[in-house]
């Protein structure tokens, strides 16, 4: 098996490159896990990563202008339907917009848009922007799991998951948000639909939470 | 308990974190650590496994090292800890330039300290910002009390290890580079830093009330209650220490179940079974 984790000039590639191949070790997974912005490598794949920090029209604008990679990935994703994992932003990039101090469109593959977290009355008593540290899961209110959460404990007797983000994700379909986490309000952790998932944590940072993820997006059948 | 803890434990599960800081020279760990059942106390790898098993919410690595050559050694060492810590990594000292914060993070860092640079040239935050996003670019803040004893408190930042004034107030510096992007600030009371007499918690609440990003307090740390402290009173989201963990006084473990019977809601589940 292949994967493939795009490189489109944002994000910590390399955490993100040695927490899948470390999952893939632990799992005794065959997975060759490259980082690649090659149009060829998103076609050869058999699952696909877009890890991602930073603006979210700055990550959009860097996926458009790498020549090929909007389109494989287009192909890839919605057409032949790889398993796809988007972190952070790049779940983010899902949505149909983004809303910052410059609007940007997103992919538009799971409807919904992405603001910043209101900062409401809370926070001048401490609740900060970013969102940053350790939080725990929970289950959304429609309380569908998902197969890629198998044996993963969410709730309170969870393990908590890292976050570090300053915009979240609201999808218009409330079914698609499958994980949140309380901050404030409850915040998108965790959106999926058909052969996409996305995470607002970073699984490459959430220690065995985030291994035990990755590994089962990894052999995830969707 | 304080209101100001009960108010942002109501409404979120997000848990203050503790962060073990160790200095680093040409890739080696100085002033040393001192754990049982560790090979090599200047080794930053077997430190930084040390700490991501015990538990440690995040590390922080200082590089103090002076040389060009010594920067290259730094990144590989980044690297080599990146490569066996599934937990978040700062890198800060040294960085001057867009370039600097590239480069620490291809080889690993999740997030990037600027320090003197920012002083000297605040626009570097903003420019950092924009390219790598703001929640990896951390500014780290040395300050010192001004004041005299009857006049108001106030603080000053200080560079070259807390020798050369600035002129600059502390508070207003943090607000500046928050608004410049700045993801979070370290703040480090050059009062307090080795003294073990706890943290400068008038300068941590009057930086962490006036600005909405994350605070880690740090300077001064010599026992569990100044922890507690840092978080009750002096307002900050996480807290740094280096050699109360360093040395044993105290096991990360220990400080989290201890600021966890205080009150304060922590992570407890990060062990290394």
């Amino acid at each position: 098996m292949k994967t493939v984790i795009i490189d489109y000039g944002s994000g910590n590639l390399r955490s993100a490159h040695r927490a899948f191949e470390r999952a893939a070790i632990d799992y005794k997974l065959n997975h060759q896990i490259v980082i690649s912005a090659d149009p060829k490598d998103i076609e050869n794949a058999d699952y696909i990563v877009l890890p991602g920090v930073g603006a979210f029209k700055d990550c959009y604008d860097g996926l458009k202008s790498r020549t090929g990679v909007f389109e494989a990935l287009h192909q890839a994703v919605q057409v032949q339907k790889k398993p796809f994992l988007g972190i952070c932003v790049g779940m983010q990039l899902l949505a149909t917009e983004g809303i910052e101090y410059k609007g940007s469109q997103g992919l538009d593959w799971i409807e919904g848009r992405v603001k910043i977290i209101t900062p409401n009355a809370k926070i001048d008593l401490g609740l900060k922007v970013p969102h940053m540290g350790w939080n725990k899961l929970s289950l959304n209110q429609s309380g569908q799991s998902h197969a890629i959460l198998d044996g993963i404990e969410i709730g309170e007797a969870g393990l908590h998951a890292y976050f570090v983000h300053s915009y979240q994700f609201s999808p218009q379909n409330a079914d698609e948000c499958i994980l949140t986490t309380r901050y404030g309000q409850q915040i998108t952790a965790m959106v999926a639909k058909d052969n996409m998932v996305g995470t607002q944590f970073h699984p490459e940072k959430s220690q065995k939470l985030g291994l035990d993820f990755i590994a089962n997006f990894l052999t995830w059948k969707p | 308990m304080s209101q100001f803890i009960q108010a942002v434990q109501q409404d979120s599960d997000l848990k203050a974190r503790i962060i073990p800081c160790l200095d680093v020279r040409d890739g080696r760990v100085v002033k040393g650590v001192n754990f049982v059942g560790l090979k090599d106390a200047g080794d930053p790898v077997e430190c930084a496994k040390i700490y991501d098993a015990a538990g440690a919410d995040e590390l922080c690595f200082l590089d103090i090292t002076a040389s060009v050559e010594g920067r290259g050694t730094l990144l590989n060492m980044v690297s080599q800890t990146a490569e066996q810590c599934f937990m978040p990594l700062t890198v800060g000292g040294g960085v001057r330039a867009v370039d600097d914060v590239r480069a620490l993070l291809l080889a690993g860092a999740d997030k990037v300290g600027i320090n003197t640079s920012a002083v000297k040239r605040p626009e570097l935050v903003g420019e950092c910002a924009e390219k790598f996003g703001n929640q990896c670019i951390v500014v780290a803040i040395d300050a010192k009390r001004v004041s005299k004893v009857g006049e108001a408190l106030r603080w000053e930042i200080f560079t070259h290890g807390g020798r050369t004034a600035t002129g600059i107030d502390a508070v207003e510096f943090a607000i500046k580079v928050a608004d410049l992007g700045a993801g979070e600030i370290l703040l480090t009371s050059m009062d307090r830093d080795g003294t073990k007499s706890g943290f400068n918690l008038p300068l941590t609440r009057a930086v962490a009330d006036a600005v909405s990003i994350p605070v880690i307090a740090s300077g001064g740390v010599g026992n569990l209650d100044h922890l507690v402290e840092g978080i009750i009173e002096g307002h900050a989201s996480a807290v740094l220490a280096a050699s109360i963990f360093h040395f044993g006084d105290y096991t990360v473990e220990q400080a989290k179940k201890y600021m966890a019977s205080k009150g304060i809601s922590m992570r407890l589940d990060g062990y290394a079974n």
